[in-house]
């Protein structure tokens, strides 16, 4: 769009045409209030707070709805525009409940702010507000009805945005009030509720304090926390949430999560898990000190006999036994940092292949197929962007919520051409310019039929037709975003990556199922792979640096997870070492499996499998620490630390203590101090209380300092990582400035995808649950039961 | 059932077939029934529309729901190609305070509506009309439905009319009780089968209207007037009225005189006269206090106020408007501020609740009358008034907002100190409605 | 035959709503009909109704809620069978409006929306129902009285007790 010229309160401004005045006047610096505003959504002029006075038009104009023209002249700020704006404010208040001092909106209202800005102090009304009682719609949205000022931005969020229509608008006039689905009368307890994902938004987007968060509610006040931006932990599509922390006498507690200034990868968007379910850090059973197995039970150890017992026992058993005997797992929620040091952990103080993690997409195989074609590898934005979208497989509804918001709005806004094969009817549909309903486990058969295999098409789906003219729709289009599901995997997975390759200017994304899926698989928690998918045992800086020459057995891939508990069941598995995972629960491990195995866990709950470990670590979660996390799409992003619980530490600084204990050289693990050849000691010799070294490196980042001083520091793990992985070579400052920054998955050498075990196991999370974590949950938990609960009356109302 | 009156003074074009029976088929084709539709048919495919448009810009006719745009102009912004169907939309949800003009036509003329609908269709080239009638008015619907069926019976609707080629249906459409409604874009929203909240503007329903295609909206009595105008030619409709006033119009006479009833003006017609001579005088000799001259929207006369002609211009000089042509007259045992607190009552019910201003000031300025009716207000309550009311003139999203500050002000300004006398204790008049009924309304 | 099986409405609603939805570029068009022909069968829009019609036009339960909550003519609770509506604007009151309103309160025993015992009338003050010329008026379900006095209200009551009244549907 070509752009047009504008005077603004006399200055001079240029915007593309086309673009609202509330827009224009925003980008050049000048603010003009609104309540029903908010971009992306339906514009409504229903609040009257943008009005703005254009030369030659009769009355006031609203700039929400007012697109720019050349040579237009507006005043925005005008002692005519003031007084219509106040005059509005007067009339808000008459009925608004005047009690900011518990609302939980007080100090975060944009009612507050205008009130404050134009001053409409003084009211003229005898009249008593109308009161209205709080009423409760789920465990997580509260509704204050004299309080709404029916500015429907709830009502849009859920409708347009989350494509819910959970809330409407009832009754007219003075009497008009947001109204939820399930009316009072039709409810069993006869009370009114929604049914709906529970995402929240509607919350996030309320201007005062009408929609309360169940988990934040008469808790604190805004200005009583720091707020920390960081990265939630659960899905695979790594938005950022911005937590709200209160100091307690046990560390700092996190009371809220919300999307507080939407400068995220995520945009204006959180669903309910990285709004709601930060509770686990706080649940009462968090493990807050070290654990040792004595007399077959565990009981609380210092920390260090607990580090000692670990340390001894896995060096002897390492020295008598060889690393082969060896298992480590780790977690898909921790940082890169971590995931890199813990295999390099596994490979070179271990002397081991032998490691894993739960794999919910393989991403080796992605790699493999994408080898060549860096810039083919999707970001999370272009989800945003791309003017037509494949989905094949998954259900980004519930499984990838910021995709499936971000699809929405492409659609939405741009027009976007959706494009779904599922086997399932999955809700995007409603979005979807084409939706092939495919055969049960349609898909392998599916990828081989877009890549021109007419074989496949009867295996794909049963309307012939109906695949026929998927493939013609899905070929004729350009700059093609395919994003696949975890249904496909290894040499069909590549198959049909080398389909979306064949579409000119196709990019592709694997879609995973926990903050740090992808992290993981690239940073090495696999036996057969290295860092960026460096094929054990091939030629490269990596297998050098971590002696590969005179370990020689370390150029055979180890053990898959199933390989390490097959050989403990044999009892062939010396030692399990294991860090936030729950492979005994997941995998239904009998117990008596690892009767002659000494494991370590490094956990924030006696889980299934901490329950079996001779000695457990209390772990810090991915909200008490620093480092990288890398989504689905190889998005990297900062985490930043923002709750703190007393005894526990950093999977990191655990897994360097151990190592410690074993007699390792730490500073070859964790290069620290390198560039200066400085040793500081960040506390740890003064006995302070853990984490603070933590906290001291994000302070520094926080001042764009990098600090590798300590054997804690992620940066200096990152520094090894950005030197030696395939594909990390990163932004250092765009990093620092918490921004996300794409990588695309690289791989040195190709190996055989139809001999590779890809051992994928996608965790089957609804929206209520997120693996293990979710059972720690309270929040989680209890939208589960409401969720079955409405299950149960719509089946009742049914019958 | 209406009675019907007549007046020497009234000139009859679009009441011409008032009381003769023309809600029957036949009938109606004896009274030149059909004839305007054909003839504009008979001008061809090509000079048709522009034949239409202009003998309609020729007359001179103004929208007779209120706002007073020129008929022909607004036929003629339909853009002539469009990609999506074109809609006629005959506005008969009539439901301004002291307006029961449509109720009329639609009693005693329907086929007059069927016809105008597809003149309007014809000129702009739209395929398919709606004719919306209120909710309350299910015995007109009935009527106007037989009109569209007898139609349909004789080929006059439906697929290629009167033998032309061309195709235009109509569907007819009931309310269910909202003045907010009769506002056109809110009627499209209420026809679309939503909630009648007006639209943002621009777009205006000639580009993007009904089901987002370009779309005519007329208030029935301008609809019922296209088959005579097309019959008498835009110029000797024009002459009936003043300039840029063209034509006559249907105006209510109600509220305190000895004739009320709808009769045919010509535009320009004084005011005085249609009260004293048309509608008889003041009801039982008494004397004129105030007249509310085109519904209830429009500010207030006072009786020294009323040697105006009753034509959108002299109206608007005189500062109030000729609106829906429904003029309601006050005697002199009228109570000014109760009366305005009726009004404000109904626009605090009909206020579609969408933007602010409206929702809040209307309900604010009924919540401080009702106060001042109890014998709890001050003098500064009549500031309070005004205040709310100039703060919602001009501010509001739709006209509604207008329609409830513009008579508050025009009490407020000419009468206040009968307010102030009221807020006093010295009540003035009759008393029209009680603080039960006040506060018990709706 | 009903477009929707186990229709709540009669076969003449059921047949008269499959038909109202074709008629329309966009069928969601037949909602605020639908919503007041069903009321003037059933008596009023019930629970059962609305998710009829929900289910006809493809729409949530909660957005036809959203407009039956809109519209002042829909009620969600039973009326009489005779709904008395009395016009109390302007013009009405201006000669007596609220006279015929307070006359029928007493006739009747009942105040504004409340039903009488026996479920043959309830009463309710309306806004301008467009008979301003022929004030005051009411209007008995559809039907129009018009110029009434308390005694011609007595007339009219009577003649719907006794069963006489028009019942313009």
């Amino acid at each position: 769009m070509p752009d047009v010229t504008l005077t603004v309160d006399g200055k001079q401004i240029t915007a593309p045409a086309g673009t609202l005045l509330i827009e224009a006047c925003k980008a050049a610096g000048i603010e003009i209030p609104a309540f029903c505003y908010y971009p992306g959504l339906s514009l409504q002029a229903a609040c009257r707070m943008c009005v703005v006075r254009i030369e030659k038009m009769p009355k006031l104009a609203t700039a929400c709805t007012t697109t720019v023209a050349e040579g237009m002249v507006v005043q925005t700020e005008t002692p005519e525009i003031v007084q219509a704006r106040k005059a509005t404010l007067q009339l808000l208040l008459g009925n608004h409940p005047l009690d900011c001092p518990v609302c939980d909106a007080g100090g975060e209202c944009e009612l507050q702010d205008m009130t404050f800005k134009y001053g409409a102090a003084s009211s003229f009304y005898a009249e008593p507000k109308n009161h209205r009682e709080e009423q409760q719609w789920s465990p997580v949205v509260y509704f204050d009805r004299p309080r709404c000022i029916l500015c429907y931005r709830c009502v849009r969020m859920c409708g347009e945005g989350m494509d819910v229509f959970a809330l409407g608008i009832q009754n007219r006039g003075s009497s008009a009030v947001i109204a939820p689905n399930v009316p009072a009368h039709l409810s069993p307890d006869q009370l009114a509720h929604v049914d709906c994902e529970q995402c929240g938004m509607c919350i996030d987007a309320c201007p005062v304090g009408a929609l309360t968060s169940g988990t934040y509610r008469y808790k604190t006040r805004p200005w009583e926390m720091n707020h920390v931006a960081t990265v939630c932990t659960h899905c695979g599509d790594g938005c950022k949430t911005t937590l709200g922390v209160r100091s307690t006498s046990s560390g700092a507690e996190i009371v809220r999560g919300d999307n507080r200034d939407k400068s995220g990868i995520n945009g204006d968007f959180l669903c309910n898990k990285g709004r709601y379910a930060f509770d686990f850090a706080n649940h009462e059973g968090r493990i807050t000190q070290p654990l040792v197995r004595k007399d077959g039970t565990l009981q609380p150890a210092s920390w260090e006999e607990a580090l000692s017992v670990a340390g001894s026992r896995l060096k002897e058993l390492r020295d008598s036994r060889g690393g082969a005997a060896l298992g480590v797992v780790g977690s898909n929620r921790i940082t890169n940092e971590e995931a890199y040091l813990l295999q390099k952990f596994a490979r070179t103080v271990l002397g081991t292949n032998n490691i894993d993690h739960h794999r919910t997409a393989d991403y080796v195989a992605f790699a493999q197929a994408l080898a060549g074609h860096a810039d083919r590898a999707a970001s999370l934005h272009d989800t945003l962007k791309a003017p037509a979208v494949l989905v094949v497989g998954g259900d980004p509804t519930t499984q990838a919520p910021a995709t499936a918001w971000n699809l929405r709005s492409n659609v939405r806004q741009n027009r976007a051409r959706l494009y779904l094969a599922n086997v399932e009817p999955i809700k995007l549909r409603r979005q979807a310019k084409g939706f092939l309903q495919l055969a049960p486990y349609g898909y392998n058969a599916l990828a081989a039929y877009l890549a021109g295999d007419e074989a496949a098409a009867a295996a794909a789906a049963a309307d012939h037709a109906a695949l026929a003219s998927f493939r013609e729709a899905v070929k004729a289009e350009q700059d093609l975003l395919i994003l696949i599901g975890a249904e496909l995997r290894g040499a069909e997975l590549k198959r049909l990556i080398e389909f979306g390759l064949s579409i000119p200017g196709a990019k592709l994304a694997l879609l995973a199922d926990y903050v740090n899926s992808r992290g993981a698989a690239d940073m090495g928690l696999l036996p057969d792979m290295l860092p960026g998918y460096t094929p054990v045992g091939s030629q490269s800086a990596l297998a050098t640096e971590y002696g590969a020459g005179t370990q020689p057995e370390l150029t055979k891939p180890g053990m898959d997870l199933l390989e390490i508990f097959d050989a403990a069941a044999r009892g062939n598995l010396a030692a399990l070492y294991v860090v936030g995972s729950n492979p005994v629960g997941r995998l239904g491990i009998d117990p008596a499996t690892l009767k002659d195995t000494f494991v370590v866990v490094q956990e924030m709950f006696l889980t299934e499998t901490a329950a079996l470990a001779d000695v457990v670590f209390p772990a810090a979660n991915l909200y008490e620490k620093g480092g990288s996390v890398t989504n689905s799409y190889g998005d990297l992003q900062l985490v930043s630390k923002a709750g703190d619980t007393a005894g526990v530490r950093s999977d990191f600084e655990l897994i360097v203590r151990v190592a410690d204990k074993m007699g390792a050289d730490v500073r070859k693990l964790v290069p620290f101090g390198t560039s200066t050849g400085l040793r500081a000691d960040m506390g740890q010799t003064r006995g302070a209380q853990s984490g603070e070294a933590d906290r001291h490196a994000i302070w520094l980042a926080a001042n764009n300092l990098e600090p590798r001083l300590s054997p804690f520091d992620p940066f200096a793990i990152l520094d090894e990582v950005q030197r030696l992985v395939p594909g990390y070579n990163v932004l250092r400052l765009q990093l620092l400035s918490g921004n996300d920054q794409h990588l695309s998955p690289a791989t040195p050498a190709t190996v055989d995808l139809s001999q590779r075990r890809d051992l994928v196991s996608p965790s089957g999370d609804s929206l209520f649950t997120s693996g293990t974590l979710g059972r720690y949950s309270s929040m989680l938990g209890d939208l589960q039961r409401n969720q079955a609960q409405q299950l149960v009356q719509i089946h009742t109302a049914a019958d | 059932m209406p009675t019907l009156v007549s007046h020497p003074d009234e000139v009859k074009v679009v009441s011409r077939r008032f009381g003769m029976g023309a809600s029957d088929i036949d009938r109606y084709l004896e009274l030149d029934g059909y004839k305007a539709v054909q003839l504009a048919l008979s001008q061809g495919p090509d000079q048709m529309a522009d034949w239409i448009i202009n003998v309609m810009k020729a007359s001179g006719l103004r929208g007779r729901g209120g706002a007073g745009f020129p008929t022909g102009m607004k036929w003629s912004f339909v853009p002539k190609q469009s990609p999506k169907p074109k809609y006629v939309l005959v506005n008969g949800d009539e439901s301004e305070p002291g307006t029961c003009k449509d109720h009329v036509i639609f009693l005693h003329d329907p086929h007059s509506v069927v016809e105008g609908t597809m003149i309007a269709g014809l000129a702009i080239g739209a395929k398919l009309g709606f004719i919306y009638l209120r909710g309350e008015y299910r015995y007109l619907l009935k009527n106007v439905e037989k009109a569209v069926a007898d139609a349909y019976a004789r080929g006059f609707l439906g697929k290629n009319i009167f033998g032309s080629g061309v195709d235009f249906d109509i569907v007819t459409q009931t309310g269910a009780g909202a003045y907010e409604v009769g506002e056109e874009s809110a009627l499209m929203e209420s026809l679309e089968g939503k909630r009648g909240v007006p639209r943002i503007k621009p777009p205006f329903p000639a580009v993007v209207g009904l089901y987002g295609g370009p779309t005519v909206i007329n208030n029935a009595e301008t609809i019922a007037n296209a088959p005579h105008i097309l019959l008498m030619g835009g110029e000797a409709y024009a002459k009936l009225g003043t300039e840029r006033n063209g034509g006559t119009r249907l105006f209510g006479i109600s509220g305190h005189v000895e004739r009320p009833g709808v009769y045919e003006l010509p535009m320009g017609y004084k005011l005085r006269d249609a009260i004293y001579k048309v509608a008889g005088g003041i009801k039982d000799g008494k004397k004129l206090k105030a007249v509310v001259p085109g519904g209830s929207s429009c500010p207030v006369l006072t009786a020294d106020e009323i040697d105006v002609g009753l034509d959108f211009d002299q109206m608007a000089k005189a500062g109030t408007m000729l609106g829906s042509g429904g003029i309601v007259v006050l005697d002199e045992t009228v109570s000014i501020p109760e009366f305005a607190m009726r009004v404000i009552s109904f626009y605090q019910h009909e206020s579609c609740g969408w933007c602010i201003p409206c929702r809040e000031g209307t309900d604010w300025i009924k919540k401080t009358l009702t106060r001042v009716h109890a014998g709890g207000g001050t003098r500064k309550d009549i500031d309070n008034v005004q205040y709310l009311a100039e703060n919602m003139m001009g501010r509001t999203f739709c006209p509604l907002g207008d329609a409830a500050a513009m008579p508050t002000l025009g009490f407020v300004k000419k009468f206040r100190k009968e307010f102030e006398d009221y807020i006093d204790g010295h009540r003035a008049g009759t008393n029209l409605i009680t603080l039960d009924q006040l506060v018990g309304a709706h | 035959m009903s477009n929707v099986a186990n229709t709540i409405f009669s076969p003449e609603l059921a047949a008269r709503f499959d038909h109202l939805v074709t008629l329309y570029p966009v069928k969601r068009s037949a909602l605020v009909p639908m919503l007041l022909y069903a009321q003037d069968e059933i008596g009023y829009v019930s629970d059962a109704a609305v998710s009829e019609i929900a289910q006809r036009l493809s729409l949530e339960e909660l957005d036809v809620r959203n407009v039956l909550s809109y519209y002042s003519m829909l009620r969600t609770k039973p009326a009489g069978k005779y709904n008395v509506q009395v016009c109390t604007n302007i013009s009405c009151m201006l000669r007596g409006g609220y006279t015929v309103l307070e006359h029928c309160k007493q006739q009747l025993g009942i105040g504004h929306k409340e039903v009488t015992p026996d479920g043959l009338f309830s009463l309710e003050e309306v806004e301008c129902i467009g008979a301003c010329c022929w004030a005051p008026a009411m209007q008995v379900n559809y039907d129009f009285h018009d110029d009434l006095t308390p005694e011609k209200v007595d007339v009219v009551l009577e003649m719907y007790r006794k069963g006489q009244g028009k019942d313009v549907k």
